[in-house]
């Protein structure tokens, strides 16, 4: 099973990663998603969007391991995660 | 590079919502629009065909939902979804119907249907979001605002008990009944994906923050405040007695699936009642034909001797 | 599942059960209702009849949820039908209003009783007419039969079934007590000789349709609940894809064509009988039971030298204004004869105002004209100067 495969120089078991789009103007600034998300990726920025809310933005993005709560919890349908795909050397 | 801007703007949910009307008319803060998100993901675990699934809902903030989730969507009186929602699938048994409502829509206006559609044990999901307050117009006192919480009719704090909805379900006859809080969105969705498959009256209630009146009246904050606290009050706990699991302002919010039993639909009642009927009465047609000639041979005798004048 | 779709022969039949076998002839495969003195036969006879033809039936808690019932079986693709009287419109009406504005197809029965309130449950009276027209709020066209014996009670049911598929609205079938509860020879032709008009389904593709875009006329195509096609239905004001939209020019189309749908197709919808009215001083104007006493009082009128002509109206909703209006211009007089006191002459009135005198005989109810009361109102319209 490849999660045994620990060559040296990783401190952590390959996660899947994920990418987070954040569809601004949909945003209400509620902050639901930073607040839930496991990993701590999410921050409210200080710019504006068109109707005048703080959107996020993904601070730590390489923290992001795609669980999709986000996607879940945003009540304007304005965050959504894709995941990675996996880089073949 | 414009591959890429296209890609933004598909939501994963976008198939599943009226996008030409989103934003939505919910404020910031509310949890209504995480609901409608947990539904959506919820019907995609189920794996059900949309094309088979409709929505009806009532009047108010929670009423609204029918209008932006992209099914065959009603959008009725106040507190008749439930009742809509019977003759819907009464009429086509292929469908899956979800009723969408609010608290004061499905308990208080449209509290008997609701009690008389699970003692019925009809084949309908109802979600009903429960913000303790009536939202859309203004903050008003509902069923289920707690005892001693303000609102714009009793503002010296409310002064009736509130219904426990868990309870009043499961004593009245419902197949599932479940309560969550928004926080738990995943395992709200799950809920909602049981119950798509699941036969007979399914229940689940969402206690969900209303920023705009419901924490104002209650300097309870923002809606993320409201969430915050929703969390850490909630204990979840399957084997909880759906009947002496209250909510009020500051205990805690016991969650989970409290009820979850097989008895059969009203539709699989009435193919019971009627299977020996059909056979017996295979020639009625017949016998009702004869019997009423009978009948009416005797009456024209006394048609004819009375005056019509 | 059998299919026992109708029964067909001479019965001997009481009206309220002529009425449910007329539906079961329409097609009518969903009943939702509530008991009520004197509709409860109708609901009886459906309990029995609808399970063995594949149909729905079902006894809700209240007639509220009835009406709601039958426009969601509508809207799943059945024909529905409840049955009440007077106080159960009184709570149908705001779903009423509902149907009107989803134009939605079902068939509201009333068999009225003496009222208001409570009232005579087991008498009866025709002072609902009014609420038959305008029982919900709002400004909506409204069609309303009315039948005066068990054969017509059949026969108009499935009338009105037709007119609520044709046109997409609630119809409803005004009829009373004596009606319901009197028991008289039906025919019922074989299913071949039945006219029976199903609602128009669209044939576009579910990407193309759009739930309230009329044809040409004012009717929009219907799509049904699980074929695809994910509409949005509301009683809030809507355009044409269902969309609530809160503006004024949106209030005009969406307000404006419940009306015009009716009163364009009028001439279409009216339903009227007419005996003597061609060389007529005076005419009776009459529905519903109350027309048949009005057949003996012409005759002793008659003999008294009068000139005098009835007209029946079948359909009492929308109005047969041009038929008075015209009739007004070659007569002296009408005589509207009807069992309240006063709702249908008004109409009358309205529409041979300046030209002909209108006079009411009027009764409350619980029992029925004296024919010499009609006699005399229609010697006194005659013999005015």
């Amino acid at each position: 099973m490849k999660q045994w495969e620990r060559p040296f120089g990783r401190s952590k078991p390959e996660t899947v990663k994920g990418e987070v789009k954040i569809v601004e103007d949909r945003c209400k600034g509620c902050g639901f998603c930073v607040e839930y998300c496991p990993c701590d990726v999410l921050e409210l920025s200080d710019k504006f969007n068109k109707k005048g809310y703080h959107p996020p933005y993904a601070e730590k993005l390489e923290e992001c391991t795609a669980c999709k709560l986000c996607e879940m919890i945003c009540p304007d349908f304005a965050i959504f995660v894709i995941e990675k795909e996996e880089e073949i050397d | 590079m414009s591959n890429k801007k296209q890609h933004i703007l598909e939501h994963p949910m976008d198939d599943l919502l009226r996008m030409d009307r989103i934003p939505h008319i919910w404020c910031p803060g509310c949890g209504l629009g995480s609901d409608v998100a947990a539904f959506a993901d919820g019907l995609k675990r189920a794996e059900v065909d949309f094309d088979k699934v409709a929505v009806v809902s009532g009047i108010g903030c929670t009423g609204r939902v029918a209008g932006y989730i992209k099914l065959d969507s009603y959008h009725t009186t106040h507190g008749r979804a439930i009742p809509f929602a019977t003759g819907l699938k009464l009429a086509n048994r292929d469908l899956t119907v979800v009723v969408f409502s609010g608290d004061g829509d499905l308990f208080a206006i449209g509290g008997n249907h609701l009690i008389h559609a699970a003692r019925r044990n009809l084949d309908i999901n109802v979600i009903c979001v429960n913000n303790f307050i009536y939202g859309m117009t203004g903050g008003q006192n509902a069923p289920t605002t707690p005892l001693g919480a303000y609102s714009s009719t009793a503002p010296f704090g409310n002064y009736e008990a509130p219904f426990n909805l868990v309870g009043i379900t499961a004593a009245a006859g419902a197949n599932y009944v479940a309560r969550w809080t928004t926080v738990q969105a995943r395992r709200l969705s799950q809920s909602i994906a049981t119950a798509a498959k699941k036969k007979g009256f399914c229940f689940i209630e969402v206690v969900s923050p209303c920023a705009t009146v419901f924490a104002r009246k209650n300097k309870g904050g923002t809606g993320l405040d409201l969430m915050k606290e929703f969390r850490n009050r909630t204990v979840i706990d399957h084997k909880a007695d759906p009947t002496q699991i209250p909510l009020t302002m500051d205990d805690e919010i016991v969650c989970g699936e409290f009820v979850n039993r097989e008895d059969p639909t009203f539709w699989e009642n009435v193919q019971n009642g009627i299977k020996d009927q059909v056979e017996k009465n295979a020639d009625w047609e017949k016998i009702q034909s004869e019997k009423n000639k009978r009948l009416y041979k005797k009456t024209l005798k006394y048609e004819g001797s009375r005056d019509i004048g | 599942m059998i299919k026992k779709s109708k029964l067909r022969g001479e019965f001997f039949m009481q009206g309220d059960i002529a009425c449910a076998e007329g539906a079961i002839a329409a097609g009518c495969r969903f009943f939702g209702g509530y008991p009520i003195t004197p509709a409860s036969e109708i609901a009886e006879r459906m309990a029995y009849r609808l399970p063995l033809v594949d149909g729905a039936f079902i006894q809700y808690e209240d007639e509220i949820a009835s009406m709601a019932g039958i426009i969601g079986a509508s809207w799943a693709g059945a024909k529905p039908m409840t049955a009440t009287s007077g106080p159960g419109i009184s709570l149908m009406n705001e779903n009423i209003g509902l149907g009107m504005m989803m134009e939605t197809p079902c068939v509201v029965i009333n068999v009225q009783r003496g009222s208001p309130s409570t009232g005579l449950p087991t008498s009866w009276g025709q002072a609902d007419m009014m609420q038959a027209r305008w029982g919900s709020h709002g400004d909506y066209g409204s069609i309303s039969l009315s039948p005066n014996s068990p054969q017509e009670f059949f026969d108009l049911t499935i009338v009105a079934f037709n007119y609520a598929e044709k046109y997409r609205l609630p119809v409803f079938v005004v009829t009373d007590a004596v009606v319901g509860h009197m028991t008289e020879k039906v025919v019922i032709p074989p299913v071949e000789e039945l006219d029976i008009i199903d609602r128009k389904y669209t044939n576009k593709k579910p990407a193309d349709y759009r739930p309230y875009d009329p044809d040409d006329d004012l009717i929009p195509p219907f799509a049904k609940a699980g074929d695809g096609y994910r509409y949005h239905s509301t009683g809030l004001t809507h355009d044409e894809r269902g969309y609530p939209v809160m503006s004024e020019e949106c209030q005009r189309r969406c307000a404006k064509r419940l009306v015009d749908k009716i009163k364009k197709n009028a001439d279409d919808i009216i339903i009227t009988e007419e005996h003597d009215i061609e060389d007529a001083d005076v005419v009776v104007v009459s529905y519903g039971i109350s027309s048949r006493t009005v057949i003996p009082a012409m005759e002793k009128a008659k003999e008294k030298g009068v000139k005098v002509g009835f007209l029946r109206l079948v359909t009492v909703w929308p109005f047969p204004e041009k038929q008075i209006r015209e009739l007004s211009k070659q007569i002296k007089g009408f005589v509207v004869v009807e069992l309240n006191l006063g709702q249908v002459v008004l109409e009358v009135e309205r529409c041979a105002a300046k030209h002909a005198e209108t006079k009411l005989v009027g009764h409350p109810g619980g029992g029925m004209h004296k024919m010499d009361d009609i006699v005399n109102a229609i010697l006194e319209v005659a013999n005015e100067q």
